[in-house]
């Protein structure tokens, strides 16, 4: 193989110099990065909101979290929901179940409207999933009881036979406290990027949202507004 | 002749790394077969919550990634690194620093993940105080090694140590911004991207750390480790060349045909996927380059174990890099995407081509750091079939009940609605995750086998060394 031994110019500089090598691999493995995570941030495009108003929740003067309705718009999530979703991350949920709904019929039918990404706005960090050992969960909101939630968490194979979801039991003995939640809002609240917009009055309401419930009801109410925020349009295209 | 090398280069550090990978080895696998297990018989969950699937499956991940891998890459690098500039690594201390940092970091995972401290980004679960003690060590070692490279002997840096390089210089850059959080307290960050900005940013780490932590830096084990073990120079150096420019380059843009149909921008996805297609080139070429090194000496295969692993490592490699392509073209992903055809091509790489080639290099390494031969070449040999058996048992049910998962959720039936109920795709996978828990099983016995038989070839090399020396001795 002594022909295919020749060193080029080029290829003989970083060969040759550790200096060299490490630059010009490091502006290398820069570009992919760059071209496609860099445009997300500025391309109006990305999120459906800047095209479709109505898609954020546009809040009124003096309105708590509690005065939204299910379709009003995305809004963040109350002190309990952000709770929840804190122990739906905490137990490696998102692990076995997605929060992205593709733009399939199957997908339609099975879990609802596909996602946008303005529904996942405040979602630091995002739990779209990559695998459904479990159904997708971005539109559960809505489809089964509270009670059929705790029933679920508890004991899955109670409701679902075929199930293979462990049981949550220590869920509904795990009170959630205020202070942390405190801290948790604030956190989202002072988010250099896409920040939830609580207001003063949302961050004096967290004693009383969160008084006397327990983990497993956070979690419940987090998956009972998943896929509620936006009302959808079928005539419109969104992306 | 040993003496002289152990004076010159630092094995004693080579050593500890080596071992550590063999021991995670089993311990990561272990920990893969428990959660295998539990998707078949819910019932191992055992309703404790350090015990359930959602938390043991970032322990499998990080465990065997960065506890098995990074051990085996560390060890492999600084190894093939003094030997290939004709130095002893650039400071002693600073490697020992690595060795102990980075084993801090896997004690620290071990406790805070059961514990369900996480991040929620997967494979870089990991709490922001663990993030920062891992970009120290990561540096670190970086730079340990790029000094080692500054003081070289040789002329030229050797193919292994380019691959090497550009593995710690993408996980530094990935690292640092995949793991950008806020703290809540000491156990609790949030990151700071959100949506759809942090699933791109999470995916272009998700794939790179398989690109380069799980590509490129075995690659650099077969480099050297490859043609050392054939006894033959590398078959094409200019192969070599295209296929480092061009995985460097190429591999980065990846991670977004893991986000193909989602609320991603489209054209986000579809440039990742063109660019997925176009890695089969220098996957294949490098693929080749290694198997090709054997042209001239194949009869090895049949004496040699360790050869054996090496290239069916590569033979593993070419597969996963040719199944990765096809899977991100955009009709594939459409079936594929969210099924366990995922998990058996991510494990195709990761029991086929990652920890096939790192048990042979580690078998190599044992050998020369000890000086000596292995204490049974015959366990070597029933490793190698239980690793090649568990792979291919372990894709096979992965394949069957991924495609079958894809093909369930679509179906309809002749009134035109879906035939199947999710709760029936999840029974009907009962015997396939049964079958992949199997196929760990049988990989696992194989590592064991590998740990039983590093150990007895230590303990017999250290105790021939003694009484050589006692006979040295008395003379």
């Amino acid at each position: 193989m002594s022909d295919n031994n020749q060193t080029g110019p080029i290829q003989y500089k970083f060969e040759t110099n550790v200096v060299a090598m490490f630059l010009i691999t490091l502006g290398l493995v820069s570009v992919g990065g760059l071209v496609e995570i860099v445009p997300l941030f500025y391309l109006d495009e990305t999120m459906e909101h800047n095209q479709h108003k109505e898609i954020l929740w546009d809040r009124q003067e003096g309105q708590t979290l509690n005065d939204w309705q299910a379709g009003d718009g995305v809004r963040p999530y109350t002190p309990l929901e952000l709770m929840g979703r804190k122990v739906y991350i905490r137990e490696g949920c998102y692990l076995c179940h997605s929060q992205m709904i593709r733009p399939f019929r199957d997908e339609k039918e099975r879990y609802g409207h596909y996602s946008l990404a303005s529904e996942s706005i405040y979602d630091h960090p995002f739990q779209w999933g990559s695998k459904r050992t479990g159904p997708d969960l971005a539109r559960v909101g809505g489809k089964y009881s509270d009670d059929w939630h705790r029933l679920h968490l508890e004991a899955p194979r109670s409701v679902v036979p075929e199930s293979v979801m462990p049981n949550y039991p220590w869920l509904a003995k795990a009170p959630v406290d205020a202070e942390n939640t405190m801290k948790h809002m604030e956190v989202m609240r002072n988010m250099a990027i896409n920040p939830a917009p609580y207001t003063d009055a949302d961050m004096a309401s967290v004693a009383a949202e969160v008084e006397g419930k327990t983990e497993l009801d956070a979690l419940v109410d987090y998956l009972q507004v998943l896929g509620t925020m936006v009302k959808f349009d079928e005539n419109k295209d969104y992306r | 002749m040993q003496a002289s090398l152990d004076q010159k280069y630092n094995f004693e550090i080579i050593k500890w790394f080596t071992v550590s990978a063999v021991i995670y080895l089993v311990v990561g696998t272990a920990v893969g077969v428990l959660i295998a297990s539990q998707l078949a018989w819910p019932v191992l969950n055992f309703d404790i919550a350090e015990l359930t699937f959602g938390r043991l499956r970032p322990l499998h991940t990080n465990a065997v990634i960065f506890a098995f891998g990074g051990m085996s890459l560390m060890a492999t690098s600084y190894y093939s690194v003094q030997r290939t500039c004709g130095v002893r690594i650039w400071s002693d201390k600073l490697a020992w620093f690595v060795f102990w940092g980075w084993t801090a970091i896997i004690v620290s995972a071990v406790i805070t993940l059961p514990l369900g401290i996480t991040q929620s980004k997967e494979y870089a679960e990991l709490e922001w105080p663990i993030d920062i003690a891992i970009a120290v060590v990561w540096v670190a070692y970086t730079f340990n090694f790029v000094m080692t490279l500054a003081t070289r002997k040789t002329k030229h840096i050797y193919v292994s140590n380019w691959f090497f390089l550009s593995m710690m210089v993408m996980i530094t850059l990935l690292h640092v911004v995949n793991s950008l959080a806020v703290p809540v307290d000491m156990f609790n960050s949030y990151s700071v991207f959100s949506g759809v900005q942090d699933a791109m940013i999470q995916w272009w780490w998700g794939h790179n750390a398989v690109g380069f932590y799980l590509t490129a830096g075995f690659l650099g084990i077969m480099y050297y480790f490859v043609p050392k073990q054939a006894g033959r120079p590398v078959f094409s150096y200019r192969l070599s060349v295209i296929h480092f420019w061009a995985l460097t380059f190429g591999y980065v843009w990846l991670g977004a045909h893991h986000l193909q149909y989602t609320a991603l921008p489209d054209w986000t996805g579809s440039v990742g996927a063109a660019i997925s297609l176009a890695m089969i080139i220098p996957s294949w070429g490098g693929a080749i380059n290694g198997m090709m090194t054997l042209s001239g000496a194949w009869d090895k295969l049949r004496t040699d174990y360790i050869l054996r692993f090496l290239i069916v490592s590569l033979a593993f490699y070419a597969m996963s890099t040719f199944e990765g392509p096809v899977m991100s073209a955009k009709t594939v992903n459409a079936l594929s995407h969210y099924t366990d055809w995922t998990i058996g091509h991510v494990h195709s790489g990761a029991l086929g081509w990652v920890a096939m080639v790192a048990s042979g290099a580690i078998y190599h390494l044992v050998m020369k750091l000890w000086n000596t031969k292995m204490y049974s070449e015959s366990l070597i040999n029933a490793h190698f079939w239980l690793a090649t058996i568990g792979t291919v048992v372990y894709i096979i049910a992965m394949w069957v009940s991924g495609i079958m998962q894809g093909l369930m959720w679509r179906d309809y039936d002749q009134f035109g609605t879906l035939t199947y109920t999710f709760a029936e795709s999840v029974a009907a996978m009962h015997p396939y995750y049964a079958m992949r828990a199997v196929g760990g099983l049988i990989y696992w016995t194989g590592g064991v086998l590998m740990l039983f038989n590093v150990i007895m070839t230590i303990r017999m090399a250290t105790s021939e060394k003694s009484v050589s020396s006692a006979a040295t001795a008395t003379a």
